[in-house]
C-alpha cells in the first residue's frame, strides 16, 4: 500500500471515530490504534485477574456466611471480567497466552493498587467502596469508547462494578455503625486505602504520556486530574454520611471552585509501586504465575483428551 | 430442644456442604485457568447457598437465638459432623476434583431421595440443590475422565488422588442414630440403600477415565460422630477467625 493509500484510510478511520462509530476487529486500523488498545485492554484484563487475589485472600474468613457469598460472587465477576476483556482483547490479533506471558514477565502492567495487602476484614469494604469506586470513574466513559469489543464489554463491567461498589459502601456502614472496634477497624482501612486510590485515577497530567491519542480515540475523555477531583468530590461525601474521616489534613471545600482541595498525593511512593516494589508486587505476581505453572499438567491434560476423543472419533467414523 | 433429632440431621447434611465449600474457596484466584477458577467457584458458591438454607431452617428448629452464623462459625471442631472426604485439603487439582467426583456422586443420589422428605422444607431445599449439583457432578466426572485419560503425568496424579481419597468414601453411607430416627420417621434418606448403585456408577467413570478402581478394603470413618482428621482444625480456624475474634457483633 503506498503512504498515500494509507493516509486516506487514516483519514476515513478518524473521520469515523469523529462520528462515533464504532471500530470492528475486521476494519482497518492504524498499527498504534491496534497496539495502544492491546496495551490498556490487556492491562485493564490484567488488573481484573491479579484483582481477584486481595479480595480472595479473606473469602476463608469472611465474618458471615451472608458476607462469604457476597465475597466469593464480586471475586468470579472480577474473573469474569478477566475474561470478556482477554477474549475483547483476542480480536485484535493476540493470544491469552500472550498475554499471560507478558503479564507473568512484567512485560505487562496492571492497576498498582492491587499491590497493597488486604490485612483486615475491613479492606474488603474500602476496596470495593474506594477501589471500585475509583475503576467505575476511570471506565464509565469507556462503555462509549471507539473500539466496539471494548466499548461492548465496558457496558457489562460497569453495571457489576457500581454492585461491588455499593456492596463495598455496605460493609463500610456496617462496621461503621458498630462497634467501636468495628469503627476503628474501618476508619484504619479508609487511612490505608485512600491515598492508593488517589493515585489510582494516573499520574498528573503533566506526566501522563498517552494522554493526547487516547482522547482522540475515545479511549479517554477527562484528563488524569479531572477524574480524581470527580472521585474526591463525590468520596467525600459519603465518608462523612458514615462519620468517617478522610486522612488528608489540607482537605477543604472551596467555595469558588464548588470542589474539594486536597493535599499533596505521594508520588514518590506511586512511582515505587508501579516499578514493581510495593509492599506487594512480588507476592501477586508469584501467585499468577504459580497459579498458571502448576496448572499447566491440567491444561495439557485437556488438550490430550480432546485430542484423544477426536481420534476417537474420526475412526468410528471410518 | 424438641427437634433434636431433626436438628443433629439437618446439620449432618449442611456441615458436608459447609466444609466443601470452603475448600473450594480457597482456590479462587488460584485455580489452572480461568474457567476451572470460575467453576470451582460456582461450586462453592452454590455450597454456601445450600449451607444458608439448612442452618436458617436448624436455627428455627434449635428456636433459642442462635443465627444461621453462630451454628456455622461457634461450634466446636467434635461438634461438626461432616464426612472425613469433605475436609481433604486442596493437595493439588487431583485431589481437589477427586474429592469433588467421590462427594458429588453421592450428593446427588442422596439429595434425589431428599426430594422425597415428608419433611417439606427438607424437601423443597433439596429441589433446589438437585439442580445445581446434577451441574456439579457432571463437571467433575468430566474432568476426571479428562485427567485419567489425559497425559501420562495427569492419570499418575488422578490415580493417587482416588488412591488416597477412597478411604474416606465408605463413610458417606454410615448411619448416625439421627440418621437412623429420622429414616423412621420418614424425614430421613437411608444412605445403606444408595452404597451399590454409588460404586456402580463410580466405577463406570473411573473405568471409563482408563483409571484403576481401589481394591482397598480399608475404610476410615468417624467425621459423622465430629472425630475428625488434623485437617478439619486449621479449616475450622480460618472459617471462625472473624467470629472468634470479635465476638457477638453485626457484619
Amino acid at each position: 500500500m503506498s503512504e498515500e493509500q494509507i493516509r486516506s484510510l487514516e483519514r476515513q478511520f478518524d473521520e469515523r471515530i469523529a462520528r462515533d462509530e464504532k471500530i470492528e476487529p475486521k476494519d482497518w486500523m492504524p498499527e498504534k490504534y491496534r497496539k495502544t488498545h492491546i496495551r490498556q485492554m490487556s492491562q485493564h484484563a490484567h488488573s481484573e485477574i491479579v484483582g481477584m487475589l486481595p479480595e480472595g485472600n479473606w473469602i476463608s474468613r469472611a465474618p458471615s456466611l451472608r458476607r462469604k457469598v457476597a465475597l466469593l460472587a464480586k471475586v468470579q465477576d472480577e474473573a469474569g471480567h478477566g475474561l470478556y476483556l482477554y477474549s475483547a482483547t483476542e480480536t485484535l490479533g493476540i493470544s491469552r497466552e500472550e498475554m499471560y506471558e507478558q503479564l507473568h514477565t512484567g512485560k505487562a502492567k496492571y492497576s498498582s493498587i492491587f499491590n497493597y495487602p488486604t490485612i483486615s476484614w475491613a479492606d474488603m469494604g474500602a476496596v470495593g467502596w474506594l477501589v471500585d469506586g475509583a475503576a467505575i470513574i476511570n471506565q464509565v466513559p469507556l462503555c462509549n469508547t471507539s473500539y466496539g469489543p471494548y466499548a461492548r464489554a465496558m457496558i457489562r463491567v460497569c453495571k457489576e462494578e457500581s454492585f461491588h461498589q455499593r456492596q463495598g459502601f455496605e460493609i463500610m456502614m456496617k462496621l461503621a455503625n458498630g462497634s467501636p472496634e468495628q469503627k476503628d477497624m474501618a476508619q484504619d482501612a479508609l487511612n490505608r486505602w485512600w491515598w492508593p486510590s488517589l493515585m489510582m485515577l494516573g499520574p498528573t497530567d503533566a506526566e501522563s504520556i498517552h494522554t493526547e491519542q487516547s482522547m482522540k480515540w475515545k479511549l479517554k475523555r477527562k484528563s488524569n486530574d479531572d477524574l480524581r477531583q470527580q472521585f474526591i468530590d463525590q468520596t467525600v461525601p459519603q465518608a462523612e454520611l458514615i462519620g468517617l474521616t478522610i486522612p488528608d489534613p489540607d482537605l477543604k471545600w472551596n467555595e469558588e471552585r464548588q470542589s474539594y482541595d486536597f493535599g499533596e498525593i505521594n508520588w514518590d511512593e506511586f512511582w515505587q509501586v508501579v516499578k514493581g516494589h510495593g509492599p506487594m508486587n512480588k507476592h501477586r505476581m508469584k501467585a499468577r504465575v504459580g497459579a498458571w505453572e502448576e496448572g499447566a499438567w491440567v491444561r495439557d491434560a485437556a488438550m490430550a483428551h480432546a485430542e484423544k476423543k477426536q481420534e476417537r472419533k474420526q475412526k468410528e467414523a471410518v | 430442644m424438641k427437634n433434636q433429632n431433626l436438628y443433629n440431621y439437618i446439620l449432618g447434611i449442611a456441615d458436608n456442604s459447609l466444609i466443601l465449600g470452603q475448600r473450594m474457596g480457597e482456590l479462587c484466584g488460584h485455580g489452572p485457568s480461568l474457567e476451572t477458577d470460575i467453576a470451582c467457584t460456582n461450586i462453592s458458591l452454590d455450597l454456601f447457598g445450600q449451607v444458608r438454607s439448612y442452618f436458617q431452617y436448624a436455627a428455627k428448629i434449635a428456636g433459642d437465638g442462635r443465627t444461621e452464623d453462630d451454628i456455622a462459625m461457634l461450634r466446636k471442631e467434635r461438634d461438626y459432623k461432616n464426612v472425613l472426604l469433605v475436609e481433604q485439603p486442596n493437595t493439588n487439582f487431583a485431589y481437589t476434583l477427586g474429592r469433588q467426583f467421590l462427594f458429588d456422586v453421592y450428593h446427588l443420589a442422596f439429595l434425589k431421595e431428599l426430594q422425597k422428605s415428608t419433611d417439606l422444607t427438607l424437601s423443597a431445599i433439596a429441589n433446589k440443590c438437585v439442580k445445581e449439583v446434577s451441574y456439579h457432578e457432571r463437571f467433575s466426572s468430566d474432568w476426571i475422565k479428562r485427567l485419567g485419560d489425559g497425559t501420562a503425568e495427569s492419570k499418575a496424579k488422578m490415580q493417587d488422588a482416588i488412591n488416597d481419597l477412597w478411604t474416606y468414601t465408605d463413610e458417606l453411607f454410615h448411619q448416625t442414630e439421627a440418621d437412623k430416627a429420622m429414616v423412621e420417621e420418614g424425614f430421613g434418606v437411608d444412605v445403606t440403600r444408595l452404597k451399590e448403585a454409588y460404586y456402580t456408577e463410580i466405577n463406570q467413570v473411573l473405568e471409563e477415565a482408563t483409571l484403576t478402581i481401589p481394591e482397598s478394603k480399608y475404610f476410615q470413618k468417624g467425621g459423622k460422630e465430629g472425630i475428625h482428621t488434623e485437617h478439619l482444625g486449621y479449616l475450622l480456624a480460618e472459617l471462625q477467625y472473624m467470629q472468634r475474634a470479635y465476638p457477638n457483633m453485626e457484619w
